[in-house]
């Protein structure tokens, strides 16, 4: 399916990625180029098989619920690009 | 006298357990050789003091006769494995100083067994890449060129910064991952081995995610047996990741003496691509002929599934890298660009922080996870895995390995297939299936192209089978003989 300016414009708002106006033409017309190839899936008979999510032939362990690691807050903090009284500061979100 | 840095890891094992050089001496060797190459621009963060000091621990217990199985081993890592206090970049601005409190199992492991470390090697951002020209620092260089001609080639990718390092003798061996064919890529196009193990064989944590389900840590090297030797090091059940399988280690390396007589080799016709040269089919006929005299015995089979494979990984890595990559926010680490609220900040962060590529398959992960699309592309690319699994799973019920090429074709100028996205994903279609269906593989230096290049073959094997890969592999080595040099080589 090829995308439009107002698609790209929406699905990066999603991802969280600011694009300026300028970009949107050239991204649709190469995102809309990868979906057209992968679009090529269609034409595989798929209605009787499962969905792979992962080739792990297991089921995920269980363990105790418990505390295993902790008292490192300095380490937790030291690549924050800003920290204060220990925790993350970030720009204001509640007024 | 050979240099040291000409030894492979198995021969400077010996020479350390000999006590002819110590590995005090080894690591300068390799210092020297890493600083000669800095214009390949396979490290990004050189890390000599620690590789000397680790080699003096080598040295002391070397002494003492405790030597570990990689004793005064230097070794490059792909700077995708988090170093306790090392700088990690995945190759991006965004983890922009991003020193990990913690170390990833895999290189844990490895300096446990007693390797020395040199460095972080360069890389495609996010590991998202076939050439490691998508790195913010700047693209590594493959040491080969062609014969009169003097453009700089890539090195293949993403862990093309670990092949350029140890195919120009800066690094004994090196870690890779490899999602897609990014190890055994960099390896066909440098000369040299790659081995991707089993899923589930090396512990993925403490790795920078791309696509978690597809991501595979594992060795670059110069021979089979030095490959075999770092899998060794760096596999075994780690409860950290919990799809890091509760399986013993078996000894890669005594595995290598059993020969392949009797063994069955799957040749899988559908591993051709239009354009390949014909200089990649006729090296993988010589390698059927190879293990044909090796005793092995050549089956003609098909794995229908396979011109699929591709576009399903390019719908199922994207979609995975978009959630793993959303941690990238600016808050806890790396990166920060200021915004009048969080979500400015936010959009900012990653608009600066993320490269062009990255942004795409970010972008096409978000748009097949999205509402109303989820079925159709992302459901139906896990159905059509299912199937390139079925079919290996068929084709392993009659043969024991597969031999395909590696890629189709041999490394290309830095600045080509660069504005062309499915161009440079055509690199991956023979590895691709691989990653698909968690199975070891493997590339094997096995002759040159018209231009002089070298080129790779594949042996793809059942899961947790990679002692049939690697004895497979090294018969392919011993036939092949491939003795070429790139035109760089440190300290040679």
């Amino acid at each position: 399916m090829a995308l439009d300016k107002a698609t790209v414009a929406h699905i990066a708002a999603l991802a969280r990625i600011r694009l300026d106006e300028a970009e949107l033409e050239p991204l649709a017309a190469e995102l809309s180029q990868i979906l057209l190839w992968v679009e090529q899936l269609a034409e595989v008979d798929t209605s009787d098989v499962a969905p792979m999510s992962s080739v792990a032939a297991m089921s995920l362990p269980m363990r105790q619920d418990e505390v295993t690691d902790g008292d490192c807050q300095d380490a937790i903090l030291g690549n924050a690009p800003r920290a204060e009284k220990g925790f993350f500061a970030v720009p204001k979100v509640v007024e | 006298m050979t240099a040291l840095t000409d030894l492979t890891l198995a021969e400077a094992r010996a020479g350390l357990w000999a006590k002819q050089f110590s590995a005090g001496e080894l690591a300068r060797a390799y210092i020297a050789a890493m600083e000669a190459a800095r214009p390949l621009n396979a490290f990004i963060t050189e890390t000599p003091e620690r590789a000397l000091a680790m080699a003096a621990l080598s040295d002391e217990r070397l002494a003492k006769g405790e030597a570990r199985p990689l004793d005064g081993i230097p070794i490059a890592v792909k700077d995708l494995f988090c170093t306790r206090g090392v700088l990690t970049t995945a190759a991006s601005h965004i983890l922009d100083g991003f020193r990990p409190p913690y170390e990833s199992t895999v290189t844990e492991k490895l300096w446990e067994a007693g390797a020395a470390m040199l460095g972080k090697t360069n890389l495609d951002e996010f590991a998202m890449g076939s050439s490691t020209t998508t790195s913010y620092y700047g693209p590594a260089l493959n040491p080969w060129r062609k014969p009169g001609d003097n453009r700089p080639l890539v090195p293949g990718g993403s862990s093309g910064g670990s092949a350029a390092a140890v195919a120009a003798h800066t690094a004994l061996a090196a870690t890779g991952t490899d999602t897609g064919g990014s190890i055994r890529q960099p390896a066909s196009f440098c000369g040299i081995v790659g081995l991707k193990p089993t899923y589930g064989r090396c512990s993925r944590w403490g790795v920078v995610a791309y696509a978690s389900s597809l991501d595979h840590p594992g060795p670059i090297a110069r021979t089979v047996r030095d490959a075999a030797i770092m899998l060794g090091a760096m596999a075994g059940h780690d409860p950290k990741d919990s799809t890091s399988a509760p399986l013993p280690v078996p000894d890669f390396e005594a595995a290598l003496s059993c020969g392949i007589r009797g063994l069955r080799i799957g040749i899988p016709r559908e591993y051709r691509a239009d354009g390949m040269p014909a200089a990649i089919e006729a090296l993988w006929q010589e390698g059927v002929r190879w293990l044909r005299d090796a005793g092995a015995e050549p089956v003609e089979i098909s794995l229908p599934m396979t011109k699929y494979a591709l576009a399903a990984y390019y719908i199922i890595a994207p979609a995975e890298a978009s959630s793993n990559l959303a941690r990238y926010d600016g808050v806890r680490f790396g990166l920060r660009v200021p915004g009048d609220s969080l979500e400015e900040m936010y959009e900012r962060t990653r608009a600066a922080g993320f490269g062009a590529e990255v942004r795409r398959r970010v972008l096409i992960g978000t748009y097949v996870l999205s509402a109303g699309y989820y079925d159709a592309y992302y459901l139906k690319a896990q159905r059509v895995r299912a199937l390139v699994a079925r079919d290996f799973a068929a084709a392993f019920e009659r043969v024991d390995c597969l031999l395909t090429p590696t890629a189709p074709s041999a490394a290309f100028a830095i600045g080509e297939k660069m504005d062309d996205p499915i161009a440079m994903y055509l690199n991956d279609l023979f590895t691709v299936p691989a990653n698909l269906a968690g199975l070891p593989a493997l590339s094997v230096p096995a002759g040159l192209s018209d231009d002089g290049l070298p080129l790779g073959l594949q042996v793809i094997g059942r899961a947790f089978d990679e002692e049939t890969v690697l004895r497979v592999g090294e018969a392919l080595e011993r036939a092949a003989d491939f003795k070429h040099r790139p035109s760089f080589v440190a300290g040679g």
